[in-house]
């Protein structure tokens, strides 16, 4: 709908789809404002253009549907995993083996995932299972729009869908729902010959599917400027030390693809196609265009061991799912100045595959006076900005994570406490610096427009210092809670 | 101070001994004279392990936590912090001298992985520092450390937390490290006002390779990450020892 532009229907009129079955025009698909409306999928037009008042109709273009899908599934190739293919009419079937490190775990890759898709205007739900008709069920009769099913729990949890879940022609799900099988449980453990007499292999081998006993190769998408190096071998492989060895010649030859037009790797998949046809893959990703051998082979290297070689590999492919422009640059001399700037970004490669992109940070201050909002994390090797907090009041060395209530015994309205308990230990208060008084900030949320927090800087009698405030001025009950928070140790 | 001569050229004999074919070692002096003295080298060795931990009880230590900011920031070059937990207060650590822009954190998931990223950045060479947040360290893996960091001649600073009571036993073990230091906040500095003054430490130097061990009082650092030492300390004996300090520690 977005390629109409301004011509583009607005998103709350009922808008529907057509398509044909043979002479009669039906809903192929329909928003939320038609569904609200009471259209359904499968409707007559003619019933539906009855029913609701300025409905909009468009043909539905399947051709354009698959062409839009297949897209889609190029970029989560370029962002996610080195295994993805379009699953018509409406679905992505992404291989995530080995890919998910790059995004902080399955559960923050897929919250992700949906988060992109949403601010590109797509409403997508995403599921990750031990197979990939069980994440298909997951992703289609869960409401939550990022479910993880834990490993070794998808067989179970297909238990509890509805037959429709399994991936079976809809005449076949509407003649066993006749037979009064509701559920994929009351399927699972009934005599199969009766079955697969009535209804054909299909029934069984998609439920096998589903419960993970069954494997579903995909054929994964490639786009066609790829660059890619192969190799083939005549005998299988699968030696850790000899993988490393191909893995470094791949290199070499990547790199001179890469050097031919001028551009460095900033994402690199090794796929190993293993003798049995199934596929295992390495994905690394670089902070900045890389075209060094030694750095991109001890990435790669870094990450064999998680291979699996089964009986042996027998094609190692490596390509470069997103390539950028190669700069040059000239670095400083020492024999000019003393203060060089070390390139650490070989190093933050290294670190950002062993414990992933979002773990990897350094922190940046933001303008706010509210202790936890002042600091913010930015990429490891993103540009110096120079810019530092402003050095007025001293601050604590730990700041607790949410700060911790503590009783404390004290004079209203701006005296700090007497003495105060945290963690079950009281403590006398010997010195006390403060109030410094901080206002919420009423332009983030309407709910800060009177609140108040005064800090303290209190010592106790061993010297420990701590950084306490009081929700609220002492005074006014709209200010806060008045009740006494321990936020940071000083040191 | 004033050893016999024959003392000296044993020392001197070992020295070239242990160093083997690696360049001289450097030392980052504290800029105080009575700590420095105590370290061989006169301060605390580059391209070595440092261990560091809080006292007390402290659950939370924010004092060796600072400590160790100011030595990282009186190194040359980025600093690799790696932690399990964040719970830094970046203004802070900004405040004892190193600069938002030098620190880069690397938050993993367990020891074991906190351990290889410490490895992996002693062993790059271009950092100036490289401080890691463990609990346990075993004598095999801190000789690994130690070597790693030889070979880059890069610091390398253990902050050793305890989460549990296992932990702190931990820290008497033995390992490879140059030096291990315990941190203990001591109450600050006395004002004529009413307030809370430059916060004070005690440092103890609770073991040192080829050194004594010593304790210290000094000021927190400062913003060039430096320590001071206290004005009522500075024309006192150096071995006088504070009674008021052992009840407090």
């Amino acid at each position: 709908m977005r390629q109409l532009g301004a011509s583009a229907p607005p998103v709350e009129a009922p808008l529907i789809l057509s398509s044909r079955i043979g002479s009669r025009r039906v809903v192929f698909a329909a928003n939320t404002a038609a569904q609200a409306a009471g259209l359904r999928v499968g409707m007559a037009v003619t019933k539906a253009q009855a029913l609701v008042n300025g409905l909009v109709i468009r043909d539905a273009e399947p051709a354009a549907d698959a062409e839009g899908l297949e897209k889609l599934a190029l970029w989560a190739l370029q962002r996610y995993s080195p295994m993805v293919a379009a699953d018509l009419p409406d679905g992505l079937v992404i291989d995530a083996t080995g890919a998910t490190h790059l995004h902080g775990g399955e559960a923050a890759m897929l919250t992700d995932m949906v988060a992109r898709l949403a601010s590109a205007g797509v409403t997508a739900r995403a599921a990750m299972a031990d197979s990939f008709g069980a994440a298909h069920a997951v992703a289609r009769y869960m409401t939550r729009p990022a479910v993880v099913v834990p490993e070794g729990k998808s067989a179970e949890a297909m238990l509890r869908f509805p037959i429709g879940a399994l991936r079976l022609p809809a005449d076949m799900v509407a003649q066993l729902q006749r037979l009064g099988f509701a559920r994929v449980n009351d399927l699972a453990d009934k005599p199969r010959a009766p079955l697969a007499l009535r209804f054909g292999p299909e029934l069984h081998r998609r439920l096998d599917q589903a419960m993970g006993r069954l494997r579903e190769p995909i054929e994964p998408v490639r786009p066609l400027e790829l660059l890619e190096v192969r190799r083939l071998f005549a005998e299988p492989i699968g030696a850790p030390e000899t993988l490393a060895r191909y893995t470094e010649k791949l290199v070499v030859s990547l790199c001179e693809v890469l050097e031919a037009k001028g551009l460095g790797a900033r994402r690199l998949d090794l796929l190993f196609h293993r003798v049995d046809s199934q596929m295992q893959a390495i994905r690394v990703g670089t902070a900045t265009p890389v075209r060094n051998v030694k750095r991109l082979t001890r990435l790669l290297c870094d990450k064999i061991e998680t291979i699996d070689p089964g009986f042996g590999v027998e094609i190692m492919s490596l390509c470069a799912a997103l390539a950028e422009p190669f700069e040059t640059r000239q670095v400083k001399t020492s024999l000019l100045s003393d203060d060089m700037e070390t390139d650490i970004s070989g190093l933050i490669d290294i670190l950002t595959n062993r414990v992933g992109e979002a773990q990897l940070y350094r922190f940046a201050p933001v303008a706010s006076d509210v202790p936890e909002r002042s600091v913010c994390r930015v990429a490891p090797a993103a540009p110096h900005t120079g810019q530092d907090w402003p050095e007025q009041w001293p601050r604590p060395s730990r700041l607790l994570p949410t700060p911790e209530q503590i009783e404390t015994v004290a004079l209203l309205p701006d005296h700090p406490p007497v003495s105060f308990s945290w963690r079950g230990i009281r403590r006398r208060v010997k010195r006390a610096d403060g109030p410094e008084r901080v206002f919420g900030e009423w332009w983030k949320r309407d709910a800060e427009l009177a609140t108040v927090r005064d800090y303290f800087r209190v010592e106790d009698e061993a010297g420990e210092r701590f950084w306490i405030y009081r929700a609220g001025d002492g005074e006014d009950a709209a200010t806060g809670s008045h009740r006494w928070f321990l936020h940071g140790i000083f040191g | 101070m004033g050893s016999p001569p024959a003392i000296e050229f044993l020392r001197e004999k070992i020295r070239r001994i242990e160093a083997g074919s690696r360049p001289a070692a450097v030392a980052l002096p504290f800029g105080l004279p009575e700590m420095d003295a105590r370290l061989p080298g006169g301060g605390l060795a580059l391209g070595a392990l440092h261990e560091v931990a809080g006292g007390g009880n402290g659950a939370i230590d924010g004092a060796a936590a600072l400590f160790t900011a100011g030595i990282a920031a009186r190194t040359k070059g980025p600093v690799l912090w790696c932690l399990i937990r964040q719970d830094l207060f970046a203004p802070a650590i900004s405040q004892a001298g190193l600069a938002p822009d030098r620190v880069v954190y690397a938050e993993a998931e367990d020891e074991k992985a906190v351990l290889a990223c410490f490895e992996e950045g002693l062993r790059h060479g271009g950092l100036g520092s490289v401080i890691a947040e463990i609990g346990r360290l075993s004598m095999t893996n801190s000789r690994r450390l130690q070597l790693a960091a030889e070979s880059s001649g890069t610091l390398g600073i253990a902050l050793r937390r305890g989460r549990r009571q296992s932990d702190a036993v931990d820290f008497g073990q033995p390992t490879a490290a140059a030096t291990r230091w315990r941190v203990t906040v001591l109450p600050s500095v006395a004002l004529p006002v009413p307030g809370v003054g430059r916060p004070r430490w005690l440092v103890e130097l609770v073991r040192c390779r080829a050194g004594e061990s010593a304790d210290f009082e000094v000021e927190a650092c400062d913003a060039q990450g430096r320590l001071g030492l206290p004005a009522s300390l500075a024309n006192r004996q150096a071995d006088a020892p504070a009674g008021g300090v052992r009840a407090a520690g």
